[in-house]
């Protein structure tokens, strides 16, 4: 029987095997369908990653090679061209050009990431021509395969995937005529905005969306009108753009479909498994981390969660208790969902992750056990695209444990 | 002259007025904090960036390299720079840090491969 099986060589994975080991377990198999280890890094091609994590601006290839080569030194195994297809407890079945192996293993961390929102999720009317991409299978053709995805470019969504293709795609040569957005703040960051819009005089529709998509056997143009308070698209606010690509950056959602064949209970909020503060999912053994368990927007937190269930898997391994004592944590006003979702009562110090549900400004974010107020953090702005954190000092949780914002 | 900045210190964003003549700077206002005055100093006077791309490759089973400009070039070059960019083919191997192009277009600045190029 294996010790350590982690599915998935992306940055979860990576720093998960690592820590991991580092907490004295040798036995770890990394199961990774693509033919390198990587994952999504290898066609972030630009910059900004690892401010956190290494104190420098890296990009996403360079930020994965930190990783491999501390995996490569450790001499940790790991599987290419392998997909796992199927996982219960303390068993992993992958498909590779062995055929068909599972695994019999005492711990499992999911670390599968996310995948994008297809065009199917947003009920778009017009025909299916080709031209219409998410945006990271935009990215990937274009950074990996060396293909050029269009001259004409409107793109749908405002998320920092959306806004870094918007200039990638400038760079080579095509014209980005705009960007819609149907929230009336942007999800991406500050720094996107001002570095990939700004720069190319690109323009950003706040509350926009797409209406109609013209064009039979490729994309002809598009429609995108002003939305009201309830995101309806409002009449006489249409405007049309002749352009032959549409991009979809409109969310990312955790990839659980092996979480859910192995019976872990999902967040509806999230689209992650639902685990306590050692990243355990309610199935015995099973740990999760980076954007399986919930989309982050910086990998440098993907890495530092990853690490923290590395751990705990170590520890579960090697002493196998598992304490069912655990409290619970309620997001409150103004929080929409908080990592981890349980704390074992006598868990120490606990980092939880949320994000807030509106934009706030001069706010304060509460933390209370029961009715005792355990932290007040002033923040001068709170968005829902940006993380936050708080940390707990412990040593014990006796009562449920609620977050707010407080405006 | 009046320049408009979103200051990209931190997620507050703040907007700032850099009020200019003949090149000079005469006030920095609408900045919360000393970041933004130095974020919207540095960004009126000398404004950098870092250009990420990819170049072709051969006899490779990777398509692209993913390449970077080291240090930070004047805004005003980046497309200069794609222009070079274009026009360069390596061969393996290449690993993450080689330099492609010495003094790119005239930057100052080398063009690094941020990845690792095998047959």
């Amino acid at each position: 029987m294996r010790e350590l099986v982690i599915i998935g060589g992306g940055a979860a994975g990576l720093s998960a095997a690592v820590s991991a080991y580092d907490s004295g377990i040798r036995d770890i198999l990394i199961v990774e369908r693509a033919p390198e280890l990587g994952g999504i890094l290898n066609q972030c091609i630009h910059n900004g990653f690892g401010l956190h994590t290494f104190n420098e601006e890296l990009t996403g290839p360079e930020y994965a090679g930190r990783f491999i080569t501390e995996v490569l030194e450790r001499k940790i195994e790991y599987r290419l061209n392998a997909m796992v297809i199927d996982v219960q407890p303390h068993l992993v079945t992958y498909v590779s050009s062995e055929g068909i192996v599972t695994e019999e293993t005492k711990a499992i961390i999911l670390a599968m990431g996310c995948r994008e929102r297809p065009r199917g999720a947003l009920n778009t009317p017009g025909y299916r021509p080709a031209g219409i991409f998410s945006a990271g299978t935009a990215q990937r053709l274009m950074n990996i395969e060396g293909y050029k995805v269009g001259s004409r470019v409107v793109i749908l969504g405002s998320g920092d995937i959306g806004l870094i293709m918007a200039r990638r795609l400038t760079l080579e040569g095509a014209k980005v005529l705009a960007v819609a957005e149907i929230m009336p703040y942007s999800g991406g960051l500050k720094r996107n905005i001002v570095q990939c819009l700004d720069d190319y005089s690109i323009p950003l529709y706040l509350s926009h969306t797409v209406t109609e998509i013209r064009g039979k056997r490729r994309v002809e143009g598009v429609t995108i009108a002003k939305v009201d308070e309830r995101r309806r698209p409002i009449p006489g606010t249409e405007m049309d753009f002749d352009c032959d690509t549409l991009l979809l950056s409109v969310g990312l959602l955790p990839e659980n479909e092996l979480s859910l064949k192995a019976g872990a209970a999902l967040s509806p909020v999230t689209g992650g498994p639902v685990v306590d503060d050692t990243l355990s999912t309610d199935i015995d053994g099973v740990f999760a981390a980076g954007n399986v368990l919930h989309v982050h927007d910086l990998v440098d937190y993907v890495s530092e969660e990853a690490a923290i269930a590395g751990r705990n898997a170590a520890s579960y391994i090697l002493s196998g208790s598992h304490s069912e004592d655990k409290v619970k944590v309620i997001p409150g006003n103004g929080v929409r969902y908080t990592v981890p979702q349980y704390i074992k009562r006598n868990a120490g110090s606990v980092t939880i992750r949320f994000r807030v549900s509106d934009v706030f400004s001069n706010a304060t974010i509460a933390v209370r056990e029961g009715e005792n107020v355990l932290k007040r953090i002033k923040k001068r702005v709170l968005a829902p695209g940006e993380m936050e954190k708080v940390a707990l000092p412990g040593p014990q949780y006796n009562e449920e444990i609620g977050i707010e914002v407080e405006v | 002259m009046k320049r408009e900045l979103t200051c990209i210190s931190c997620p507050l964003g703040c907007q700032i007025s850099v009020e200019m003549e003949d090149g000079n700077i005469i006030s920095v206002t609408g900045n919360t904090c000393p970041r933004g005055e130095r974020y919207a100093r540095q960004e009126v006077l000398d404004p950098r960036r870092t250009v990420t791309s990819t170049v072709e490759t051969e006899d490779s089973i990777h398509r692209r390299l993913p390449v970077k400009t080291v240090p930070e070039i004047p805004k005003d070059s980046i497309f200069p720079v794609m222009n070079e960019i274009r026009k360069q083919c390596v061969t393996p191997p290449v690993s993450i840090g080689d330099v492609i192009v010495h003094d790119i277009a005239g930057t100052g600045s080398d063009l690094v491969a941020t990845g690792n190029l095998t047959e």
